[in-house]
């Protein structure tokens, strides 16, 4: 019985470890451990033992069949291995062959630069509004301090469509509405489109944007204004940026300062950017004219307020040293897709 | 505005600066320094020279060698020259060896000069340069005594002659001066003249300001004997001033005058215009000076033109005014456009003997309307059209009369004419340093308020706390321009930095402005890149779109004064732009172009327009290349999603619009509302253009989109219940859409669709022809419970049923 044991266990392995094929695995399995198989018969023929014996030699039987299940399993999950690495071997790409193309597509600069803008003022507590691009003379002008036949008028190049009907010329006449509206505090930006009667040409378009800012409250002081314009000058061009605040004339705002910020190319040492003076232009600003608040029923004894006119294209320029105006309206994709 | 140091310090004696120091601190005072000329940038060891002997060049017929002396002690240098006007004896600048002139004889003005070196001519050395005005970087309507053609001849010039030999000549020129360029700011009027700004120079840097001293003029005789003036309009002339010169003897005006008046530009002509020219630089105030000889009836009027009139001005041309403009006139004819340009037939002639001085003021937009009528901008003009200050005319009318006894240029006749019927009076504010503290967010003692306001000639009560502020600053009205004083001079850069400290806002976009930010984030994952186009353009558009004689889109709002027909008309589609965009990128050979722009459109109310129109936001996409109908078709169903329209939108075929392909038009239909449409680009259009592949168009109509029930998104929980999928397979006539099978699918249905989806279009062999066949999957779902077998299959009963009505049936 031994003998006949250790003789099927020794063919066995032998068989197994001869095998070449995964199929021929499930025959050994057959021969072996079948329902007619040689260990079967074996057990089997255990009839023919002293009962006494009988319980070892099943045992070493069993032993006998568990270690041929785990030897076939083991050849088998060989196999699986080997078949895989084959497939995977067989299933090299090369990686360095081109992406599939996906469609690109890009937000127009000014835009870009508008939500940087945006973001930092409504970080700042400001809502973001929208005003008409045709208005009333009253809401461009006459509410903003600039009365009928004043010069500052005809500096101005408006397009006209009626006598008091035209093209906003500066998004200014956003405040003027809102504050109409009486509700108090403002804090409001409002970015919008503008029309000026000038040729197109590297630096002029007959249509740009401008971003108007205006808050109202009790209490609001040029230093106020100094330390928002400091911010959002912070924000958008960079923590090093410095600011400076000149003296100027606006119909609808006293008293009035313009705005230059270290030049954020060469940091204000002096660059082809900065025409070599360290500083850049980027808005106008000031107090909001008694007049204008009273205008709009606003009582300037009661209340002050700040307001300031950025223009976008101008940023949008700086930042991505587009040289050339015109390009933004020509929508060349090459153009475009650099955004 | 243009002004010389040297001018502003004959008014600022003590001002001590230099270029750049003047530049930044009016700047930041208010008086914006745009730029400024340094006479004597490339000007370096020059001096006065002695020529004490001249030779022939031993191998040159044009070149002579001079020894030149260069200093008291005698030392002399050899300089051959080829000036043809030297002689022994005269003073001359000299370069030395090593120094820098502006500019060469050879090869004019260079930007860093020219430096001299000792040389050779024709063999003979040379050790430095005898210079000619234009080397010393100026000109002979700055120095009018210099010669044009060779060295500038400092001996000749009595001013010069005793000049100590080897002293700086650049200094005994008066070179080391600059020139600077001002902005000045509509409401500055005062600044339009030297004096204004040298008021502001002398308040910057805390000098005294030193205005010229005018005495009286005039001989004992009567000026109203000589002339009469009456003021029609006086509304349009608040004040006409009037002297009389008589025995005049012209002639060139002195050096210093001239000077001044060449750095800033203008051309001197003799002692009679150039005083006009300067008290006009000087004080802001134009004047005029006629020849009183040809003034008929010795009568200034001043009234309206007729309409019509014609009259040559002293340019010689013929100008046709109206009755809007005023005219000086004498007793019979017209002899000047007021404040903008004098008649040729009274104008100052080089045998004039006796002339009228007109100082006037006009009203400055009367004055601005017709010159813009007559197309003409002259000096006097601009500075007319600010609005001047009335009591500042009879100040310059005696400041020119002054300078007219000064350069003995005449005698000027007693008295004056002055027509001023309304003085007007200076204003008085009350200032409050609280308030003007509250307002800036400073702490500024009222005492050095006090002392800014008296800086600039405000006069101040200290008693009642109130500044009286002179006529020439006519900005200055109420308290927040005393507050602009202050700041500018207490220096906007010391107010402090700080953060309004109001009621805290909730900041952020309107829902508008959301919703074209999810549209733009859709359209750029789908490959559109943003464009934008002007929101005018030519009427010639419609044309090119094919559009009906009555299309509404052609009812445009036009502008008045635009820049060209090409920009004539404000759009009332975005599809001109958006096209003329894909054509331009198609012209450059783009391929596969997809752009989107969200544009806004103008729909007047009526034509002409009287009340403002209705401006409507448009989200405009177009491409060509890759992609059809159903990609473009795609991206408009994502972003109506996104907009928050979670319903059915129903694509509805269209044929009205001629600018799409018949076939190939869809209006999007939602709660009844057309918010979009879509098509493909009529080949004709296509060609109108210029693009020579397919195009796709679609608008989403963002203002209808807002008017939708608002779509708040709301969780409705994962399905928890099984889903019943059926197949079928329909076969239909060709002309029934898919969108009408689907129609009934939703109507049928009933409450447990889930969802429909068409996997397969079959047009072929196996129909009839005419037919074609289209296979749904539908899904149906029950939130609450497992759907039975049954349910679902009355659910396809009643689908197929109404389908069969309209002749939909099974496919077999």
């Amino acid at each position: 019985m031994k003998d006949k044991l250790k003789k099927i266990m020794d063919t066995a392995i032998e068989q197994i470890d001869a095998t070449e094929q995964l199929d021929k695995l499930n025959d050994i399995k057959v021969v072996f451990l079948g329902k007619k198989g040689e260990l079967t018969s074996l057990l089997k023929s255990m009839k023919d033992l002293a009962p006494e014996d009988r319980p070892k030699a099943g045992q070493m039987v069993n032993e006998a069949r568990t270690k041929i299940e785990g030897m076939l399993e083991a050849k088998k999950k060989e196999f699986e291995k080997a078949v895989l690495e084959e497939k995977l071997a067989n299933e090299k790409i090369d990686v360095t062959l081109p992406g599939t193309k996906l469609p690109e597509g890009h937000r127009h600069p000014s835009n870009i630069t508008l939500e940087e803008v945006e973001n930092i003022f409504i970080g700042m507590g400001y809502k973001v509004v929208e005003g008409p691009e045709i208005e009333k003379d009253y809401y461009n002008f006459e509410a903003l301090n600039i009365p009928a036949d004043h010069p500052a008028k005809d500096e101005q190049d408006t397009f006209y469509i009626t006598q008091d009907i035209l093209l906003r010329t500066q998004t200014s006449s956003v405040q003027v509405h809102e504050m109409e509206k009486g509700e108090l505090p403002i804090r409001m930006i409002a970015p919008g489109r503008v029309f000026r009667s000038d040729e197109m040409d590297a630096t002029h378009s007959p249509t740009f944007h401008q971003i108007e800012g205006l808050v109202v409250d009790k209490g609001i002081t040029f230093a106020d204004l100094k330390g928002t314009l400091q911010e959002f000058a912070k924000k958008l061009f960079g923590e090093e940026t410095k600011i400076k605040f000149r003296p100027h004339h606006f119909q609808f705002t006293e008293p009035s300062a313009e705005v230059d910020v270290s030049c954020f190319k060469c940091g204000g040492k002096g660059c082809r950017f900065c025409k070599g003076s360290g500083w850049v232009e980027i808005l106008g600003c000031g107090m909001v004219h008694p007049h204008v608040l009273e205008m709009s029923g606003i009582d300037p004894e009661e209340y002050s307020g700040f307001a300031f006119g950025v223009g976008l294209e101008r940023i949008a320029l700086f930042k991505y040293e587009i040289d050339d105006m015109r390009l933004l309206y020509e929508n060349d994709t090459r153009f475009l897709k650099q955004f | 505005m243009d002004t010389s140091l040297s001018w502003i310090k004959a008014y600022v004696p003590d001002l001590s600066c230099s270029a750049q120091e003047y530049t930044d601190a009016m700047t930041l005072s208010g008086t914006k320094v745009e730029g400024y000329k340094e006479f004597d940038k490339n000007l370096d060891k020059i001096i006065v020279g002695k020529i004490n002997k001249i030779e022939k060049h031993p191998d040159a017929d044009k070149l002579v060698v001079c020894q030149v002396q260069i200093d008291e002690e005698g030392t002399e240098v050899q300089i051959v020259t080829g000036a043809p006007n030297v002689k022994e004896g005269q003073k001359v600048p000299v370069v030395l060896e090593g120094g820098h002139v502006a500019s060469s004889h050879k090869d004019g003005q260079s930007e860093d000069g020219f430096k001299i070196k000792k040389g050779k001519l024709r063999g003979v050395e040379s050790y430095g340069m005898m210079c000619s005005i234009e080397e010393l970087g100026s000109n002979s309507n700055m120095y009018p005594d210099a010669d044009p053609d060779g060295i500038y001849i400092l001996s000749d010039n009595p001013e010069y002659a005793s000049a100590a030999v080897g002293s700086d000549a650049i200094g005994l020129l008066g070179l080391h001066d600059v020139v600077f360029e001002y902005e000045i700011t509509s409401n500055r009027v005062d600044c339009f003249g030297v004096l204004g700004i040298a008021r502001e120079a002398a308040a910057t840097f805390g000098k005294k300001f030193v205005p010229p001293v005018v005495t009286g003029t005039g001989n004992s005789e009567d000026v109203n004997n000589y002339i009469k003036v009456e003021v029609e309009n006086p509304e349009l002339c608040p004040r006409y001033t009037a002297r009389v010169v008589k025995n005049i003897k012209l002639a060139p005006s002195p050096e210093w005058m001239q000077r001044r008046l060449a750095s800033v530009g203008i051309r001197p002509i003799n002692n009679i215009v150039d005083i006009t020219n300067y008290v006009m630089e000087e004080y802001a105030q134009p004047m005029h000076a006629y020849d009183l000889d040809t003034i008929e009836d010795r009568k200034i009027i001043v009234r309206k033109a007729a309409e019509g009139e014609k009259f040559t001005t002293l340019d010689g041309q013929e100008r046709e005014l109206d009755d809007t403009m005023l005219m000086i006139c004498d007793g019979k004819k017209p002899i000047g456009i007021a404040g903008i340009m004098g008649g040729e037939n009274s104008m100052i002639t080089d045998n004039v003997t006796t002339m009228l001085f007109e100082a006037a003021t006009f009203n400055g937009t009367n004055i601005r309307l017709s010159g813009k009528k007559l197309g003409m901008r002259t000096d006097a003009q601009a500075k007319f059209e600010k609005g001047l200050d009335p009591n500042n005319a009879m100040e310059a009318m005696n400041r020119a009369c002054q300078l007219v006894e000064e350069l003995g240029a005449g005698e000027v006749v007693g008295g004056a004419v002055d027509v001023y019927p309304v003085k007007k009076e200076p204003v008085v504010i009350p200032y409050d340093a609280g308030k003007i503290n509250a307002l800036l967010g400073t702490d500024i003692p009222e005492e050095e308020m006090i002392k800014y306001f008296e800086t600039i000639d405000l006069i101040v009560d200290r008693e009642n706390k109130t500044v009286t502020v002179p006529t020439w600053r006519q900005d200055l009205e109420r308290i927040a321009d005393l507050a602009e004083e202050v700041a500018r001079f207490y220096g906007y850069d010391k107010i402090p930095v700080t953060l309004p400290k109001s009621s805290a806002t909730t900041g952020g976009l309107t829902d508008k402005l959301k919703m074209e930010k999810a549209a733009r984030t859709v359209a750029e994952a789908y490959g559109f890149c943003e464009g934008m186009t002007y929101s005018f353009e030519s009427p010639k558009v419609y044309d090119k779109l094919c559009l009906g004689e009555d299309d509404m889109l052609r009812k445009s709002i036009r502008i008045s004064n635009p820049l060209g027909e090409d920009y004539s008309v404000m759009r009332t589609s975005p599809l001109g732009g958006m096209l003329y965009s894909l054509a331009n990128n198609y012209n450059r050979r783009n391929k596969n172009v997809r752009l989107y722009e969200i544009a806004n459109v103008y729909i007047p109310k009526e034509l002409p327009l009287t009340e403002l129109p209705d401006e409507r936001t448009m989200l405009a996409f177009g491409m060509y290349g890759e992609g059809d109908f159903f990609t473009m078709k795609g991206v408009i169903e994502t972003i109506i999603k996104k907009l928050g329209l979670d319903g059915i939108a129903e694509y509805k075929p269209g044929t009205s619009r001629n600018y799409f392909h018949p076939g190939r038009q869809a209006e999007v239909i939602y709660n009844g509302k057309e918010i979009a449409y879509i098509g493909e680009v009529h080949p004709v259009v296509q060609k109108n253009f210029e693009i020579g592949e397919r195009v796709y168009i679609a608008v989403i109509d963002l203002k209808t989109v807002m008017e939708m029930p608002s779509c708040i998104v709301k969780y409705k929980g994962v399905p928890k219940f099984p889903a019943i999928t059926r197949d079928i397979s329909l076969s239909m006539k060709k002309d029934v859409t898919a969108g009408e099978v689907e129609e009934v699918i939703r109507k049928k249905a009933g409450k447990i669709l889930e969802s429909y989806e068409l996997f397969d279009i079959y047009e072929g062999s196996q129909l009839l022809k005419g037919y074609k066949s289209l296979a749904y999957k539908i899904v149906f779902r029950a939130q609450d419970r497992t759907l039975t077998d049954d349910e679902a299959g009355k659910a396809m009963d009643k689908i197929i049923s109404s389908l069969a009505e309209k002749e939909v049936v099974l496919r077999q």
